[in-house]
């Protein structure tokens, strides 16, 4: 009965979304009033039907997305692009910034790690850049960089930086000195101590670091492309309320989720590729 | 003046205590290893054995003394002098052929991936781990990790061979197996080895010579005690060796009463060399000592 237990959990995990759903639809079609009017047409132009606008119900939301998905990728102009291109747009400005700030942290994360001295050094800068908000960068990097798409980058950079420093140093500081007394016996140059004992040493943390990073870059994604607009997921959420179209909104909420899962479960997959156990 | 193949003179370590004498671990240390001879040494915890094996790595320093291997002085690590820690110390993330493979890379540079396989391959068939090349170390027993960690110190073919307790923490059937494969790959490659170890018998199965040091601090190594069993040795043949239990009785009395009485004193000729003691023949001194064998296995005081 070993495979039972992912098994009953996957029944309720159905049972509970078809739960939710359902509930969620009857809410959306109990009439606000009970006294429906013969005219409803006529009440509407008077101005006398319900004053409330509602959330969409879940089947008009699963019609919207299943119409959406079904052409991700066209575009019929500046207002009005396909999810796909939405969301590789976003994709496009989190992978840069977010490897951009892997190819900084990873080897200043190193040497803070390896020295104590730059440690203490670079530090107080760290403690105060770290807990400033990504989105606090945003009109300085407007003004200095002169580019929305670029500044929207720079935000992310700014924000997966600080966990992928951290976690380097911290890993690289930790790597057992046993090891690094294996490649002094064995007279291995810095370098290749760095290469073949303290980066596979430190990989695990160094990857925990990376994965903490992604999920804070594809959070401040869609708070950043709110402000720049243009193009881009967090644009497009806001421009479909601005559209008042409820259903697109809750789908896009959705496909955010959808896509931040998938980029953990891809840096989940590489972390299990260089653990190892002690 | 004669010089040994590694020649320790008067090797001291202290260190400073603010506001008061600098603490000695241990002064006038003076020992010689011949080429080939397999040394241990014995004493109890704290007395600064493996502070020696360290700095005979070259991983650590001394506060006084010189130490030279083959005319020339050690200054820092080396391949020349391979080490296998106590606590095996594999790289984790390497399978048990790579772990080895690391090693052979290292010392031989120069060398194809082939070439380098085959030889890694070669030492831990050796130790008896040839069908679990591939396995990492989290895979392997205690004693099998260690094994892999003999291995790569012998691939290494370094002329002084540096063993840290190496069965410290192994149980005593693995212990006995992994001490018959230690001896059958010396007695292969004839290499020097410097061996740290609390196990009385386990010294006497193995070594040519076993240095006794005092208790700390300011210990010092009161006497080399040369062991004259014939090799190869077989662990239920040699018990049965007359000098065996004269040689063990002398060892054991010496943890059990002198290392203390010794404490601080000088033994040592004008060299510093500590007197050398064959209790196999010294019939008087080694019988006038007879102690029970109850408490053998490890001596810690405290």
């Amino acid at each position: 009965m070993k495979a039972s237990i992912s098994l009953r959990a996957a029944i309720l995990s159905v049972v509970l979304l078809v739960l939710l759903l359902v509930v969620w639809e009857v809410l959306c079609r109990v009439p606000a009033s009970a006294a429906v009017s013969a005219d409803d047409e006529y009440a509407m132009l008077m101005g006398e039907a319900e004053q409330e606008a509602r959330v969409p119900p879940p089947s008009v939301v699963l019609a919207h997305a299943y119409a959406e998905l079904s052409q991700p990728f066209y575009d019929n102009g500046p207002n009005d692009k396909g999810i796909g291109i939405q969301l590789a747009h976003s994709l496009y400005r989190v992978l840069t910034g977010y490897l951009l700030a892997a190819l900084v942290a990873i080897p200043v994360g190193f040497v803070i790690g390896m020295s104590p001295l730059m440690y203490r050094a670079l530090n107080p800068f760290i403690q105060i850049l770290r807990p400033i908000s990504p989105l606090a960068w945003m009109p300085l990097a407007l003004f200095v960089i002169k580019d929305s798409q670029t500044s929207a980058i720079f935000v992310i950079f700014i924000c997966s930086v600080w966990p992928m420093l951290l976690n380097t140093a911290f890993g690289v500081a930790g790597v057992r000195r046993d090891w690094i007394n294996v490649a002094r016996t064995h007279e291995l140059s810095p370098l290749r101590t760095a290469f073949s004992v303290i980066l596979p040493a430190a990989m695990p943390t160094i990857l925990t670091g990376m994965r903490i990073s992604v999920g804070i870059a594809w959070l401040v994604i869609v708070a950043a492309e709110m402000l720049v607009g243009g193009t881009g997921i967090g644009y497009y959420v806001w421009n479909e309320w601005n559209n008042l179209n409820l259903a697109s909104v809750i789908f896009s909420i959705l496909m955010i989720g959808v896509v931040g899962m998938l980029l953990d479960l891809l840096l989940g997959s590489v972390a299990r590729l260089v653990s190892y156990q002690e | 003046m004669s010089r040994y193949f590694l020649d320790a003179r008067r090797l001291a370590k202290r260190f400073p205590q603010p506001g008061s004498e600098p603490l000695t671990v241990f002064e006038d240390v003076s020992f010689g290893l011949d080429q080939g001879e397999f040394v241990c040494i014995i004493g109890h915890s704290g007395c600064g054995k493996s502070t020696i094996l360290n700095a005979l790595a070259g991983l650590d320093s001394f506060s006084e003394g010189t130490l030279e291997m083959a005319g020339k002085e050690v200054a820092g690590p080396s391949l020349e002098r391979g080490v296998v820690f106590q606590n095996y110390s594999l790289l984790p993330w390497l399978s048990a052929l790579e772990n080895v493979e690391f090693g052979v890379r290292a010392r031989f540079p120069l060398w194809t991936k082939e070439q380098r396989r085959a030889h890694s391959r070669k030492y831990l068939e050796m130790v008896g781990l040839g069908g679990s090349e591939a396995r990492k170390p989290a895979q392997l027993s205690g004693g099998m990790r260690q094994r892999v960690s003999i291995a790569r110190a012998f691939a290494t073919q370094p002329k002084l061979l540096l063993l840290d307790e190496p069965f410290g923490a192994l149980d005593a059937l693995t212990r006995g197996v992994i001490q018959d494969e230690l001896i059958k790959i010396w007695s292969a490659t004839k290499q020097t080895v410097f061996m740290i170890t609390h196990d009385v018998d386990e010294a006497i199965m193995l070594s040519d010579r076993i240095l006794l040091m005092t208790n700390g601090p300011q210990a010092r190594i009161a006497e080399s005690v040369r062991i004259d069993l014939p090799r190869p040795r077989q662990r239920d043949q040699v018990i049965h060796h007359p000098a065996y239990y004269r040689i063990r009785n002398h060892l054991v009395d010496f943890l059990v009463n002198r290392s203390h009485e010794l404490r601080g004193r000088t033994v040592a000729d004008e060299q510093g060399f500590p007197p050398e003691i064959n209790p196999a023949l010294d019939e008087p001194a080694a019988a006038a000592r007879v102690v029970p064998l109850t408490p053998v296995k490890e001596f810690h005081h405290g």
